[in-house]
């Protein structure tokens, strides 16, 4: 679908949506004036026999005024009646639906109905609408909100539980992937791989460089203040070095990795899965996973450390910038300082969550693309929920490295 | 209502039509003419753009030059007051459905009748139901997914969404492609009957001989990037050209004038 027939769509769809609470009409605004002469169902009776004329236009534009009088109709008219039609001057589906449900009801009250004078357009409609079905199907049964309350916490329920299986089906089919990849490496994607490191990682690059920088800027202005007041200004230098190559610097990088690639790669994955084309690969004899999945994976899982590492140099490169703007620490002196204060360790523990957190986005943004219905809100959904739950899962991977370190005292 | 009558009225009228994609050119100085009550076939090769005229004659595509009329009102650079009234009078069914993915075919039905009319929700359900059974789908199907509907049931619910307002012309891409024979011949004849009782306009692209033999008034066959001839069956027969003569007179044809 083209850009132009988006817009078309959405501008369609959106009175629709905003009105379904409501009472089911649609904007004024886009509403276009009518036929000047409405349609008339006017009543006289002779003899015991009732006498309903239709006249005028009876179209789906002047429905919504003739539908109270047929109701009203059917309510109050019992014995014999006869609807004249003659003098209607045009007609359409709608008009000859509102003439066909009239005769319709006022037979099931037991009243006998004839239609007269029909024009040979209205009674070829009217043939054409007979067969039609007699009674809509009764809207499904609504449930209490505690019942659906309920039936929302156990639906959560069941459906982690199989994100998790499907999380744990899609790392099986990678491990297995890769020690294919490595028994036969003409078998790896590197053109692929190659692709997707660019798109995921150098692309990245000067948002990650910049964004860091100014965590890094923020951090050390932020703590020089504090940290003034017990004339300590000079521990700014071990704040940033060790909050920023332990914590921040792995976490908000894979946090915008995770926005930034892993929604793309729901998406990706998704509308392919959407137009058939996930079975057209398995059915030409490819592996989805081997094609799809686990190029993107293993790029992700070579970039996210250096992206890291980029994001530590510029981190600290603002935060060296600020001491020197706020303390007049010169660059050489926080460079010193940052040697004594932090050790090779630090950057370490920092690099070695990277390549985990790759993992978690690529299998998360993996399993919500496979999960992708028929329909394009599915596409949004799932889109949505794999960058949510993906970095929910890195903070918590994150929390669970700390105490890990904390009780290797590493 | 059947053919050009004496003063046929033009609800379609194009000019001077010029569409291109990048340095290659689709449509080139077409003219075509449209007339009230009739069921123009388009025909043409795979790829001559008969999609991208109908999207062309619709304002879905940019034009490099030429100007399109519908139903009186220079559609192609109306305001969009005036183009919204234009289009409440029309009824596309593309060639791929193009239903809305995320509502049930009821409310696709449902959507020009909430943006362009009032009705009672309870009307509206009715005549959403009537109009899907008149284009020959179960009442069961109503309720369901566009995802999970046959490729001939995307083809009628789309075309039950095109006639929700009841238009006055109705464009069809491939209508009959993908429906089983017996079901296209239910199509065409629908077509016809709406067309006998509602005076509906029917721009339609096909492939399909059966339904340019029984249902169409007129053929017009695109090729060399313009309308190569339009006119009747007989002219068809008539007209010089390999392309047209393969179309018409080729095994398949024979087949069925036999
Ligand atoms: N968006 C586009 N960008 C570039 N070229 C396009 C685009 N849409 C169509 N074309 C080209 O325009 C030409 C006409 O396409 P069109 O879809 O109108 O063919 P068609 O006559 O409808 O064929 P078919 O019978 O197979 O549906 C084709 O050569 C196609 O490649
Ligand atoms: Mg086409």
């Amino acid at each position: 679908m083209r850009w132009v027939d988006l817009v078309k769509v959405e501008a369609r769809i959106a009175p629709l949506k905003a009105a379904r609470p409501g009472d089911g009409r649609g904007s004024q605004s886009a509403r276009v004036s009518v036929t000047e002469t409405g349609g008339q169902l006017s009543r006289s009776s002779t003899g015991g026999v009732a006498r309903l004329v239709a006249g005028g236009v009876w179209t789906i534009a002047t429905a919504d005024r003739l539908e109270p009088s047929i109701d009203e109709a059917v309510n109050t008219l019992r014995g014999t009646v006869e609807i004249d039609l003659g003098s209607i001057v045009q007609i359409d589906t709608a008009g000859a639906w509102l003439i066909t449900r009239l005769e319709r009801e006022l037979s099931a009250r037991g009243v006998s109905v004839s239609l007269v004078s029909a024009s040979e357009n209205a009674r070829r409609l009217l043939e054409a609408l007979a067969p039609a079905e007699r009674d809509v199907p009764p809207p499904p049964e609504t449930i209490g909100v505690v019942q659906e309350l309920l039936e929302a916490v156990g639906r959560t329920m069941v459906r982690s539980w199989e994100d998790l299986k499907s999380g744990l089906g899609i790392l099986g089919g990678v491990v297995r992937g890769l020690s294919i990849g490595l028994r036969h490496p003409r078998r790896m994607r590197f053109t692929s791989i190659i692709f997707h490191m660019e798109q995921t990682g150098l692309r990245a690059v000067p948002i990650i460089a910049l964004m860091s920088f100014l965590i890094g800027a923020i951090i050390a202005q932020q703590s020089a203040y504090q940290l003034a007041y017990f004339g300590a200004d000079i521990f700014v230098v071990d704040l940033v070095g060790i909050l920023v190559l332990r914590e921040l610097g792995v976490l908000l990088t894979a946090i915008m990795v995770a926005g930034r690639s892993g929604s793309a790669f729901t998406a990706e994955i998704g509308s392919m899965k959407m137009r058939e084309e996930i079975d057209a690969l398995s059915v030409i004899g490819l592996d989805p996973l081997h094609v799809l999945i686990l190029p993107r994976l293993i790029a992700l899982i070579l970039v996210l450390p250096l992206l890291t590492f980029i994001a530590d140099v510029c981190a600290l490169a603002g935060g060296g910038m600020m001491s020197w703007a706020y303390l007049g620490l010169p660059p050489d002196t926080f460079i010193t300082r940052l040697r004594d204060a932090v050790a090779l360790n630090t950057l370490f523990v920092g690099l070695i969550k990277a390549p985990f957190m790759a993992l978690i986005i690529g299998i998360v943004a993996a399993a919500e693309g496979l999960r992708v219905a028929g329909s394009a809100e599915s596409l949004g959904t799932h889109t949505t929920s794999s960058v949510v739950k993906s970095i929910f899962m890195v903070i918590v991977v994150d929390g669970i490295f700390a105490m890990y370190f904390a009780a290797v005292r590493y | 209502m059947r053919g050009a009558g004496k003063n046929p009225e033009e609800v379609i009228r194009g000019r001077g039509i010029t569409v291109g994609f990048g340095d290659r050119l689709i449509l080139d100085n077409l003219d075509i003419d449209v007339y009230r009550g009739e069921i123009l076939g388009v025909v043409g090769a795979s790829g001559t753009g008969k999609s991208v005229l109908l999207r062309t004659i619709l304002g879905l595509q940019p034009m490099r030059a030429g100007e399109v009329e519908v139903l009186g009102v220079p559609y192609s650079d109306a305001a969009p007051a005036a183009r919204s009234a234009v289009d409440r009078r029309l009824g596309v069914l593309f060639q791929h459905g193009a239903l809305f993915s995320s509502l049930t075919v009821l409310q696709n039905v449902q959507v020009p009748m909430r943006e362009h009319l009032r009705l009672s929700p309870r009307l509206m359900d009715e005549l959403a139901r009537l109009k899907i059974e008149l284009v020959g789908l179960a009442p069961d199907a109503a309720d369901k997914m566009p995802s999970e509907l046959s490729g001939g049931m995307i083809k009628r619910a789309g075309l039950a969404r095109a006639l929700a307002l009841d238009p006055d012309i109705v464009f069809l891409d491939e209508p009959t492609s993908g429906l089983d024979p017996i079901g296209a011949a239910d199509f065409d004849a629908l077509i016809e009957t709406l067309r006998d009782t509602l005076g509906l306009t029917v721009f339609m692209v096909t492939h399909d001989l059966d339904s340019l033999y029984t249902a169409c008034d007129r053929i017009a066959v695109l090729g060399d990037r313009r309308v190569l001839i339009e006119g009747t069956m007989g002219d068809m027969m008539a007209f010089n050209h390999p392309w047209v003569q393969q179309y018409f007179r080729g095994t398949r044809a024979r087949r069925l004038g036999a």
